[in-house]
């Protein structure tokens, strides 16, 4: 196990630093000089010299890159000339709001898809299961803010029973004061995540059911209910973890769409506005934090995985 | 036996169902425009947000474009540019997959570790960055979406090519003294066919929400190019105003669009895998992987994966 651990951090590690090194090409690929984006134009030779020179641009790329890291280990995001703030703390005021809304998403979704994939793999081919692929099937094929737009449409400009936008109170977790506004977003991504989790929860189970231990609880004659619970259900909750490892960017993206849709002050609107001003040390900020979230994501899940399936670590 | 029969069928008349809505899509985007002309250059404030009529079936936008014959040039460039990257995505993922995988070892590792560094960062995310600096075009399009795309035919085929390359008729080819390259070309990657073109459907279909998704942020081609992602995006400022034709129809179109590859990748590894009975997407892809061996099976490498920076 510390083995596999000790490979899998190691991999971890070497994807982050691709990571920031692909980001650190990114930021370079901005136009024009940065000491004229921030001094304006007509700024004089000496001015962007000494610009220049304060903010270590006039060092060799590798040694910029290095610097780059060195400011990254200590949480320094960067800093936004466009906001006047340092991009960190501007990202760790919003994220609450992203962490409840993806969470919510991400959790109701796995209540739903959980059971549904499983009902649908043990009833495989049977109208119950056709109904419910079909549904599957287009909630995946849905883009997620089309599905938004269909939901607006539906319950807030036609119904008037939900507002289309999501609270605006500032402070941490600012959502969470008006929870009427958080149904519909939170609904598209449950919906956006139960599309392909049930998808893949059913394949999965029906990989679990094919097994020689689930045909040998069969055929000592335990009772079905038993066998679905105690064997099939616990290894499909090994999809779980998978999913909560896998999902990292969807949720991310997913996140970002609902946040620009229903107006959710957070991260990912940020991102957004940033986009639109040229901001990009926001951008760029947001960037490696997605990256970071996912290179995380997928290793805690791999570690976790080979923690509860001793099969894994073997390899 | 009878059952599964009459699921193969089923299966089957999905993904007839599936050919058959690509093929009238298009039909609607190639032929529409010879059946319907319409100006889709000039903007015109005289005919801005008509309501459906006999001269335009589906309305007219807010710039006065003709919504029916602008869904059928959106679908044109969108289907385009989903095809050039699923093409140019298999085909370099497929590259890169097999001689990874043939080469084993340390360049492995490294062309593996450098495609899950395009994989940790989220797609959409990049391309907006990158549509901040450059004003997006149709080629430009193409290239980048597709430079986050053959991740996953990478893995997949490596996956397939560390199977395959232990298979006898491999290991034959190389005691016979054939290169590296011709052992890929000639051997390995006409075996993995099936599973490419399985791959190559689905990314068509994640390659057109990439690029809606992009449209519908505010970041896509620039006017009067229209994709249906750009037709959302403005339509959706008339959510509250009525004008329904400036939204439904381009929304309708892109989910049936989508489904429609979706449907026609589904049937096509049913049919290839000569098990319909494979369930969701997983199927093969997942099994590949997991007879493939290192680095750690289920998790990081399960198909959804291939789909999961795209929505």
């Amino acid at each position: 196990m510390s083995g596999f651990a000790l490979r899998r951090v190691g991999q971890a590690v070497a994807v982050l630093l691709g990571v920031t090194l692909l980001v650190f090409v990114l930021e370079h690929l901005t136009p024009g000089s940065l000491a004229h984006a921030i001094l304006g134009p007509r700024a004089t030779p000496a001015a962007v010299a000494a610009f220049n020179a304060a903010n270590g641009l006039n060092h060799p790329l590798p040694v910029q890159y290095l610097t780059f890291l060195w400011r990254l280990l200590h949480g320094n995001l960067g800093y936004s000339y466009r906001l006047n703030r340092s991009v960190g703390p501007l990202l760790a005021g919003e994220l609450p709001n992203d962490l409840i809304l993806v969470g919510l998403g991400f959790a109701v979704a796995l209540v739903i898809a959980l059971p549904l994939g499983l009902a649908q793999a043990t009833r495989r081919n049977r109208p119950v299961d056709h109904v419910a692929s079909a549904v599957t099937l287009t909630l995946y094929s849905m883009p997620s803010y089309w599905l938004a737009l269909l939901l607006i449409a539906g319950l807030s400009v036609g119904a008037h029973l939900l507002p289309p936008e999501a609270g605006q109170s500032a402070g941490t977790a600012g959502i969470l004061q008006d929870p009427r506004g958080l149904v519909l977003p939170v609904l598209t991504l449950t919906l956006v995540n139960v599309g392909w989790f049930s998808r893949y929860v059913r394949s999965a189970a029906i990989d679990t059911l094919a097994q020689e231990y689930v045909r040998l609880a069969r055929a000592k004659g335990l009772p079905e209910r038993l066998v679905l619970g105690r064997h099939v259900l616990r290894n499909s909750l090994l999809t779980v973890v998978t999913l909560l490892g896998l999902s990292v960017p969807l949720l991310l993206t997913s996140g970002l769409v609902v946040e620009y849709v229903f107006n959710v002050p957070g991260v990912g609107l940020t991102y957004w506005t940033a986009a639109t001003n040229a901001d990009y040390p926001v951008e760029l900020g947001v960037t490696v934090l997605a990256g970071t979230a996912t290179v995380l994501g997928s290793a805690l899940a791999d570690l976790a995985y080979a923690a509860l399936d001793p099969r894994v670590r073997t390899r | 036996m009878s059952g599964a029969l009459r699921h193969d069928l089923l299966r089957h008349r999905l993904g007839v169902t599936g050919l058959a809505l690509v093929a009238l899509l298009i039909a609607f985007c190639v032929l529409g425009p010879i059946i319907h002309p319409t100006d889709q250059v000039h903007t015109n404030v005289e005919l801005t947000n008509l309501a459906p009529s006999a001269g335009h079936p589906l309305g007219t936008d807010a710039d006065g474009y003709d919504v029916l014959g602008r869904l059928m040039v959106g679908g044109r460039a969108t289907l385009e540019i989903a095809l050039a990257v699923a093409a140019l995505a298999t085909l370099l993922g497929a590259l890169w997959g097999a001689v990874a995988g043939l080469a084993g070892g340390a360049l492995d590792a490294l062309m593996m570790r450098i495609v899950d560094t395009f994989l940790a960062l989220p797609a959409v995310f990049v391309l907006i960055y990158l549509a901040t600096i450059v004003q997006p075009t149709v080629p430009l399009l193409i290239g980048v979406i597709a430079l986050f795309s053959w991740l996953g035919p990478a893995r997949l085929i490596r996956g397939e090519t560390l199977s395959l390359r232990t298979r006898e008729y491999v290991e034959a080819a190389r005691a016979m003294g054939a290169g590296r390259w011709r052992t890929i070309v000639r051997h390995v990657l006409p075996n993995t066919l099936g599973v490419l073109v399985v791959n190559a459907t689905f990314q068509v279909a994640d390659a057109i929400i990439l690029l809606a998704t992009l449209a519908f942020l505010g970041f896509g081609l620039a006017p009067p190019a229209a994709t249906w992602g750009g037709m959302l995006y403005q339509g959706t400022s008339y959510l509250l105003d009525g004008y329904w034709w400036e939204v439904y129809p381009a929304g309708v179109l892109l989910m049936v669009t989508v489904i429609a590859f979706n449907l026609v990748g589904g049937a096509l590894r049913d049919v290839l895998d000569g098990d319909a009975a494979a369930g969701g997407r997983g199927g093969r892809v997942r099994r590949a992987r997991t007879a493939a061996g290192p680095p750690a099976p289920a998790p990081s490498a399960a198909s959804p994966a291939r789909s999961a920076t795209s929505r």
